[in-house]
């Protein structure tokens, strides 16, 4: 290609598309041969009579950010919501919307790091689309991403498997991501040790649930919104009461200052690799040690549990002993951080 | 930043709170606490102090939230400006979404106003350097805080030349709603924890002329857990000995003469003038205007404007909340017509103001 930006003629559909599609899109993202390019993928030698079935859009502001880009964030977010049904994520489809003037190279960096975090989660892209904007119609690259999972157990996994006596866990700290985008974005000069979290859980999940099974009652990704309305979710899906220890909650301290100078509560800010699972009391100390033999779970922790009363409440007990109310998010404490 | 652990020692906090209780045991009736600062409301909500504190100690929240204090027609004339094609708002985040009397600053933008954010007034300097053709207003509002800040926005455009910035001023001042408030005999204000990051400024000697006229006890508090429990200590230690001074708790930041730099621009940009208060009405010498010789950055005397006849929400108890009358959940609208996602009253806008942390963290 002679040109170094997205021109609007890639979205055509005729020559500079196909430039765009076979000199530079399909060979960074899927393994699928040029024979084989039809208008639909067709998976085969499926042996699952349940299929978990997701999509999300990613519209990242600003698209790269400390630790990763809208690309990684998009393959890790579907992957992330499948396994949280207990699916093992089997492929995934790449809509790509491209803003008239996106320069080549951030695009195929972009391209190169979902082929990574694909290959790291064992997860192939199948399809795809690209369309292009003109410019000021699109922010550089909105990006949607779709996937298919398998179960290979007979689980049922959901926001409404919460039981009194469960504990809760997470699997380190929390607010990274949101801290991170908003760093990046503000040109905020923090602590350098702030960087998204984005990792693909689906290993962490399997592990899970092969070696505990019925144990695990809910398994949910705390992305935007952040763990407080995730728990919120919870708690009114199952109809129970949960009550955290604050002083358990990880959190980093850069990401814990920069918070407080914003005046936010990293409670309430996404996490792209964060996992929170209700598990049954008597097995959550294995449980939690099998979450910290990963990398993605070094900093695992309990930090409440599900109580016998069951008016759909979350509440804290502050470091300092004080009691309070977890609501969830209500407007946006952040614009635009997946 | 080791505050998150050195300030939130469970130990300690334990220690204070049975000190607390021991203090007020023999104390008959209702020892009001009222706090002049959002950031302490926060505090309080966010830790929950109010569930560690005896039965006797009622923790109020007064006029202690800029966005919330902000009149409703400084709001439809920030909407009047947003509306002039040449206009950029710049404004802290919290402002746009505070309801006018018919729009916000966050319609005017979804409609096509340019209408940004900024966490410095410095970045709405260079905002208005960046835009040569356009007119670049900052919102400046808030207590003495963010108007040295402000200032010295207004002394750098100055120096540079940038002639398209301007700023619409509605700046207010401690402690001149307190005498207002300790005035009024059905609020009972025992004594107050006076604002950390204000008192930074303006210097904890600032709230003697308060104490000497009505003997209402002061203590400097920050924000901290460990922080407001030791002022609410030493508060009610004042209440129970008969005693009113000045104390100072945050003396690790707030000296008793302030912040003598950061007063100096203040002044030299801004002079005092009558404010009105939302939910308290006007209050002699309790605002900043723009000096004379700096007009030429004064949205106000630059930009005439149409603005509507303001019109308050039928029912909103905002005023009353910000005097520490009522409480949120004494207000018909909380939580029914009035959330965060779909205000009514700035209260419930502002993460500082009383109804949203009540909203967000209430037991």
């Amino acid at each position: 290609m002679s040109n170094d930006i997205i021109l609007l003629g890639h979205g055509s559909g005729g020559k500079l598309s196909h430039q765009l599609l076979d000199e530079l899109i399909i060979p960074t993202l899927s393994r699928v041969a040029q024979r084989d390019q039809n208008d639909s993928a067709v998976l085969e030698g499926i042996e699952s009579n349940r299929l978990a079935f997701t999509t999300d859009s990613y519209v990242v502001d600003p698209i790269f950010f400390s630790g990763g880009n809208i690309g990684d964030l998009a393959i890790n977010g579907t992957i992330n919501d499948l396994a949280m049904s207990g699916a093992c994520p089997l492929a995934i489809s790449v809509g790509l919307i491209l803003e008239e003037g996106l320069l080549l190279d951030d695009l195929r960096r972009i391209l190169e790091s979902m082929r990574q975090a694909a290959e790291a989660a064992g997860v192939v892209i199948v399809t795809g689309d690209t369309k292009v904007v003109p410019r000021g119609k699109g922010d550089k690259v909105f990006i949607n991403t779709s996937g298919i999972g398998v179960f290979d157990h007979g689980l049922r996994i959901g926001g409404s498997g919460a039981r009194p006596g469960d504990k809760v866990l997470i699997n380190g700290t929390i607010g990274d991501h949101g801290m991170a985008v908003l760093a990046s974005r503000e040109g905020l000069e923090l602590e350098s040790d702030i960087a998204t979290d984005s990792v693909a859980l689906n290993g962490m999940v399997s592990d899970l649930l092969n070696q505990f099974g019925e144990a695990i009652h809910v398994l949910r990704d705390p992305t935007r919104g952040g763990v407080a309305t995730t728990l919120k979710e919870i708690a009114l899906q199952s109809g129970v009461d949960i009550c955290l220890q604050e002083k358990e909650l990880p959190v980093k301290e850069a990401v814990a200052g920069a918070c407080a100078i914003l005046g936010l509560d990293p409670m309430f800010v996404a996490n792209e690799g964060k996992l929170l699972v209700f598990v049954d009391p008597h097995r959550a100390d294995d449980v939690l040690a099998a979450m910290r033999r990963r990398p993605e779970g070094e900093r695992a922790a309990l930090i409440g549990e599900v109580e016998a009363t069951s008016t759909g409440r979350v509440m804290m007990r502050t470091a300092i002993g004080g009691l309070r109310a977890i609501e969830m998010l209500t407007g946006e404490q952040l614009p635009r951080i997946c | 930043m080791k505050y998150s652990s050195e300030y939130r020692d469970p130990q300690l906090a334990a220690a204070m709170v049975t000190a607390i209780a021991a203090e007020v045991a023999d104390y008959a009736g209702t020892m009001v606490l009222m706090e002049v600062c959002g950031t302490h409301t926060m505090s309080i909500y966010q830790h929950g102090i109010r569930s560690l504190l005896p039965e006797q100690i009622r923790l109020v929240s007064g006029p202690g939230c800029p966005v919330c204090v902000t009149p409703i027609r400084y709001v439809d004339r920030a909407v009047a400006y947003a509306r002039q094609p040449e206009s950029i708002i710049a404004t802290f985040g919290d402002m746009i979404r505070v309801p006018g009397s018919s729009s916000s600053l966050l319609r005017e933008k979804a409609m096509g106003a340019a209408v940004q954010i900024v966490y410095s007034p410095l970045d709405a300097v260079k905002l208005a350097e960046n835009n040569p053709g356009k007119q670049v207003i900052f919102l400046g509002i808030g207590f003495e805080t963010t108007a040295p800040t402000i200032a010295g926005s207004i002394l750098e455009a100055a120096r540079c030349g940038v002639d398209n910035y301007a700023v619409f001023c509605s700046h207010k001042t401690m402690p001149a709603p307190m005498a207002v408030l300790t005035a009024d005999p059905y609020l009972q204000v025992a004594g107050y924890l006076c604002p950390a990051h204000v008192s930074a400024v303006i210097g904890a000697e600032a709230y003697r002329p308060l104490v000497e006229e009505y003997q209402v006890p002061c203590v400097v508090t920050g924000f901290e857990p460990l922080d407001m429990l030791r002022g609410i200590q030493l508060l009610a230690q004042q209440v129970v000995d008969g005693r009113a001074e000045v104390e100072n708790e945050y003396q690790r930041i707030v000296k008793p003469e302030g912040n003598l730099r950061a007063l100096e621009i203040l002044r030299q940009v801004f002079e005092p003038c009558d404010a009105d208060w939302r939910g308290i009405g006007p209050i002699a010498g309790s605002g900043l205007r723009i000096r004379e010789e700096f007009a030429a950055f004064d949205a106000e005397r630059r930009f005439h404007v149409a603005v509507e006849e303001p019109r308050e929400q039928k029912g909103c108890l905002c005023g009353e909340i910000l005097k520490g009358k009522v409480t949120p959940k004494d207000c018909p609208l909380f939580r029914r017509g009035c959330t965060p996602e779909n205000p009514v009253g700035a209260c419930m806008v502002s993460s500082e103001g009383t109804c949203a942390a009540e909203y967000k963290y209430g037991c």
